[in-house]
C-alpha cells in the first residue's frame, strides 16, 4: 500500500504538469461514469415510460431516421 | 462579566470540573455530554412543544373548510408521482390526440410549438405531419394581403378563434383560457384538470344553474361555461387504447402537465445526480471536518506550577 502510494506520488502528483493532467483526466472519467450510473438509475426507474423506450412503437418514420 | 457568564453557563466554561491539574480540555464545547439530566429534559420538552404546535397549525390548515362550496380535488396516483418518476410519454402522446381532437376546438395553446413535440411524444417526421395538417395565418404577401399556409415545425399551436372577443361570443361570454400553462395556474394542477373534466353532474337540489352554464362541483362557484367535453368514445386513440372518458381525462391532464412543465423529466433526472453528488461531498466534508478537529478535540491542557 505504502509502496503504491509512493509510486503514485512520484509519478503523478509530484510534478504540477502531470498532476493537472491527472485532475483533468480524472474529472472527465468521473463525470462520464457518474452520468452513466445516474442516467441508468433514472432509465431503470422509469422503464417503459420514457420516449426512447416507446418510440419504436410509433412508426414508419423511424426507419428513415436511423 | 465573568460572574454573569459563570451563572449563565453554570460555570462550565470557566471552572474546571475535574479535580487536579488536568482540565477536560475543549472536548465539551461541542457535545451535550456535560448537560445535566434536568436541562436535557427541559430542552426536550421545549422541542416537543414547538414541534407539536407547528403540526397543530399544519393540521388545522389541512382541515375541511365548510365555508366554500367548491369540491377540492383528490390526489390521484399519477405515473409521474414520486421523486424520480418521469412522465408516461405514451400518455402524453394520447393526451395530445385528445387536445387536438377535442379541446383545440375551443382552447388555444399558444406557447407550445410543434417542434416541442419532437422527442417527447412524436418523431420529427410525425411532428412535421402534425404541423402540416393545420393552417397558419401568415403574411402580408407582396400585395399586402394576409394568407394561410400549412404549418411548419416552428409554428405554435393555432388559436381556434381570431381573438378573445370572438372566443367569448362563441362561448356565451366565457373565455376558454389558454391551456399552455393551465396546470401551473390552478390549485391541484393535473388533479384538478382530471376532476374538472370528469366531474360534471346534475346540480344538487336547490341549486339552479343559469342557461348556458353547466354544473361542475370542482369549478369555483359550481357553474362553468364549458360543457362536458369528454364522453366515452368521442374519439379514437392511435395506439388502440379504449377511449373512455376517464382515460382521455387522464391523458389530456398528463399532456397539459407536460406543457406546463416540459423540464419535469430533466428535473427528476437531475435530482438523482444532485442527491448522489451531494451525499458524496457531504461524506468527504464530514471526514475532513473530523480529521481537522481530531487534534483540537483530543488535546489536553496541563498546568505545571513553577517549582
Ligand atoms: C365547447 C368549447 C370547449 C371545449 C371543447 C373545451 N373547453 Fe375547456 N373551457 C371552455 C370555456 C368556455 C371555458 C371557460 C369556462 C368559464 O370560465 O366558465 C373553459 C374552461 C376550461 C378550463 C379552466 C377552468 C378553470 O378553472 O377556470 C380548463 C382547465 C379547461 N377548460 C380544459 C379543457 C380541456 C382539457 C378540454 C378538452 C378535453 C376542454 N377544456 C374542452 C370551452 C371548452
Amino acid at each position: 500500500m505504502a509502496g503504491l502510494v509512493n509510486k503514485v506520488y512520484q509519478s503523478i502528483f509530484r510534478r504540477t504538469s502531470s498532476f493537472v493532467l491527472a485532475a483533468v483526466a480524472g474529472a472527465f472519467m468521473f463525470e462520464r461514469g457518474f452520468d452513466m450510473v445516474s442516467d441508468g438509475i433514472f432509465d431503470n426507474v422509469n422503464q417503459g415510460k420514457l420516449w426512447k423506450h416507446i418510440k419504436q412503437r410509433y412508426g414508419q418514420s423511424l426507419e428513415e431516421e436511423e | 462579566m465573568a460572574g454573569v457568564a459563570c451563572r449563565v453557563a453554570r460555570a462550565g466554561i470557566l471552572k474546571t470540573t475535574v479535580p487536579g491539574i488536568i482540565t477536560p480540555g475543549t472536548a465539551k464545547f461541542s457535545t451535550l455530554r456535560e448537560m445535566t439530566t434536568a436541562r436535557k429534559a427541559v430542552a426536550a420538552a421545549l422541542g416537543v412543544i414547538g414541534a407539536g404546535g407547528a403540526s397543530l397549525v399544519y393540521a388545522l390548515n389541512q382541515s375541511v373548510k365548510a365555508s366554500d362550496l367548491t369540491l377540492h380535488t383528490a390526489n390521484f396516483p399519477w405515473p409521474h408521482d414520486g421523486l424520480f418518476s418521469s412522465f408516461d410519454h405514451a400518455s402524453i402522446r394520447r393526451g395530445y390526440e385528445v387536445y387536438k381532437n377535442v379541446c383545440a376546438a375551443c382552447h388555444s395553446m399558444k406557447y407550445i410549438a410543434f417542434r416541442n413535440l419532437i422527442g417527447v411524444s412524436h418523431t420529427e417526421d410525425e411532428a412535421k405531419e402534425e404541423a402540416k395538417s393545420v393552417q397558419i395565418p401568415d403574411g402580408p404577401d407582396e400585395e399586402g394581403n394576409m394568407f394561410e399556409r400549412p404549418g411548419k415545425l416552428s409554428d405554435y399551436f393555432p388559436n381556434p378563434y381570431a381573438n378573445d372577443e370572438a372566443a367569448r361570443s362563441a362561448n356565451n361570454g366565457a373565455l376558454p383560457p389558454d391551456l399552455s400553462y393551465i396546470t401551473a395556474a390552478r390549485h391541484g394542477g393535473e388533479n384538478y384538470i382530471f376532476s374538472l373534466l370528469t366531474g360534471y353532474c346534475d346540480p344538487p337540489a336547490g341549486v339552479s344553474v343559469r342557461e348556458g352554464l353547466y354544473y361542475n362541483p370542482y369549478f369555483v362557484g359550481g357553474a362553468i361555461g364549458m360543457a362536458q367535453a369528454l364522453y366515452n368514445e368521442v374519439m379514437e386513440y392511435g395506439d388502440g387504447t379504449p377511449a373512455t372518458a376517464s382515460q382521455m381525462a387522464k391523458d389530456v391532464a398528463t399532456f397539459l402537465k407536460w406543457a406546463s412543465e416540459p423540464e419535469h423529466d430533466d428535473r427528476k433526472r437531475m435530482s438523482i445526480k444532485v442527491l448522489m453528488i451531494f451525499s458524496l461531498l457531504f461524506g468527504i466534508s464530514y471526514y475532513i471536518k473530523r480529521h481537522k478537529w481530531s487534534v483540537l478535540k483530543s488535546r489536553k491542557f496541563a498546568y505545571k506550577p513553577p517549582q
